[in-house]
């Protein structure tokens, strides 16, 4: 197939973005009014709204919003913090400065209210959108694209078709010297052989069986698999036949290496996605849903985001555009208007799973270039972030 | 885990040919009749698209193969044609959740 140029916004690290998004920053939610005010006047340009509800201090929230306000698809970042929380809104801001975006942060307590920060926060926004409306795109090679795989509210028909589906325009991906992330350690316990089988070194293949063993341990203090009831309504009967499905996502690649939350792969090739907190357990839930997921992808640099989905998801994401890949035809029929890809055509013999992974490929690039997904066209713009740790990768994990 | 030659036609796909269990392709009627490569099927309720039957007898204890991966354990015994769900089938890991019936 012929590929079609790229074309993105320049970063001073390098990157390039797909988006020219600015972020509106709360860093605790006393400031989240003020701040979704200021993002809503604003609901038809890409101004998105992102942050973090605690007030005490989280490593992980704090390098989060940092990759996050740093993405190459943000322009520019406003910080909204009330004045007295935990979270360390300078480094932040320092951070983001570094990086040469334009960055402000704005005080409640010291702006004076709700009523003046937000008239702040909109004045300068307003002023941010008109400068980087003039930035121009400019070429962008493939391998230079990150995007990133989900699957949720799955069913039976998730496995079969949208996810093996994407695992062909993975392959496509990779082949191409693009950046392919998929995830959730929890939701491949049980393919942890196999998985291993496809490791770059022996090194990386026992890595990847630690991670879902600290993942299948995790749940199993929990109490609960990455497992909603829906699921099984949808005829799914195990973690391991879902594991199955999900893993189907990652295609036939080689698996290049392992990341964790806000590490962007170094460079091309496929990499899992580790997002099950390091040590005991505390903070709860590996990730509450499935945008605590998206968000993590994003942060490691996921230009765009494919999620499959079989009972009918509809959220899409703030910064990096979601598309949407429907696994069984009945929920196509109902849902049609949030989706992207009717994969249910392969289970009805419409199409083939070469050629729906094909059409996911033709869209991922023509999204990057700018297309807006289904989800986008809703607003559909959710987010959340919330409490975890982790401990730094081991040195098996990244490509030498 | 897909397969890029499904018939619109057939009612039941086994994924791998070491597989005990197959999928429905349409939706199966209770008392449905179904021949799956020489085995008689008799479906003993209704199965939704993209859910389990037994593709053989499963002996209860037997571990539970699709597309060639174990997937769980059979908790009794299941009959050719039978629906394969969370009513006679456990994880090998971890239990799953279903919501209680209303």
């Amino acid at each position: 197939m012929t590929l079609p140029s790229l074309s993105g916004y320049a970063r001073a690290d390098g990157r390039k973005g797909i988006r020219n998004v600015v972020v509106v920053v709360y860093l605790v939610e006393c400031a989240h009014h003020v701040a979704r005010e200021i993002a809503e006047s604003f609901r038809d340009s890409d101004v998105h709204l992102v942050g973090f509800p605690g007030c005490y201090p989280n490593a992980y929230a704090r390098e989060m919003l940092e990759r996050l306000c740093t993405h190459p698809n943000v322009g520019a970042a406003l910080l909204v913090s009330l004045g007295c929380e935990g979270f360390d809104r300078h480094g932040l801001r320092s951070a983001v400065a570094a990086s040469g975006r334009p960055v402000q942060a704005l005080g409640i307590q010291d702006t004076g209210g709700t009523r003046k920060t937000i008239e702040a926060g909109r004045d300068w926004v307003e002023a941010m959108l008109a400068e980087i409306a003039t930035q121009a795109r400019e070429p962008m090679a493939l391998s230079e694209l990150v995007v990133g795989t989900i699957c949720g509210g799955s069913d039976a028909t998730s496995g079969l078709t949208a996810n093996p589906a994407m695992g062909v325009a993975f392959d496509l991906l990779v082949k191409a010297g693009g950046t392919a992330i998929f995830e959730e350690t929890g939701e491949l316990i049980g393919m942890e052989h196999l998985m291993a089988e496809r490791a770059a070194t022996p090194e990386l293949g026992t890595a990847l069986k630690q991670c879902v063993a600290k993942a299948a341990a995790y749940y199993a203090t929990l109490g609960y698999a990455s497992f909603a009831p829906g699921n099984a309504e949808g005829g799914l009967t195990t973690i391991e036949e879902k594991s199955l499905g999900a893993y189907a996502k990652s295609g036939q690649s080689r698996i290049a290496g392992i990341v964790k939350p806000g590490i962007a792969p170094p460079r091309g090739g496929l990499y899992l996605l580790d997002v099950v907190p390091d040590g005991e357990v505390r903070f709860g839930f590996p990730n509450i849903n499935d945008n605590a997921e998206i968000a993590e992808l994003i942060a490691c640099g996921a230009h765009v985001i494919l999620f499959s989905t079989g009972r009918g998801s509809v959220v899409g994401s703030a910064i990096s555009p979601v598309i949407k890949v429907c696994a069984n035809p009945d929920t196509y029929r109902r849902m049609a208007d949030d989706m992207d890809v009717d994969a249910g055509s392969i289970l009805e013999g419409r199409a083939t799973l070469p050629e729906v992974g094909r059409e996911v490929f033709a869209l991922t690039l023509a999204v990057a270039n700018g297309a807006a997904t289904r989800s986008e066209a809703l607003r559909h713009r959710e987010f959340i972030l919330t409490y975890k740790r982790f401990e730094a990768l081991g040195p098996a994990c990244l490509p030498m | 885990m897909g397969n890029s030659d499904l018939a619109p036609s057939r009612a039941l796909l086994k994924l791998a040919p070491q597989d005990n269990v197959a999928i429905a392709l349409r939706p199966l009627h209770a008392g449905e009749r179904l021949d799956l490569d020489g085995v008689a099927l008799v479906v003993d309720r209704a199965v939704a698209i993209g859910h389990k039957v037994a593709a053989q007898a499963i002996p209860p204890g037997a571990t539970i193969v699709k597309y060639n991966c174990p997937i769980g354990l059979a908790t009794a015994a299941i009959a050719p044609g039978h629906y394969v769900h969370v009513h006679n089938v456990k994880s090998g890991y971890l239990p799953t959740y279903v919501l209680p019936t209303p």
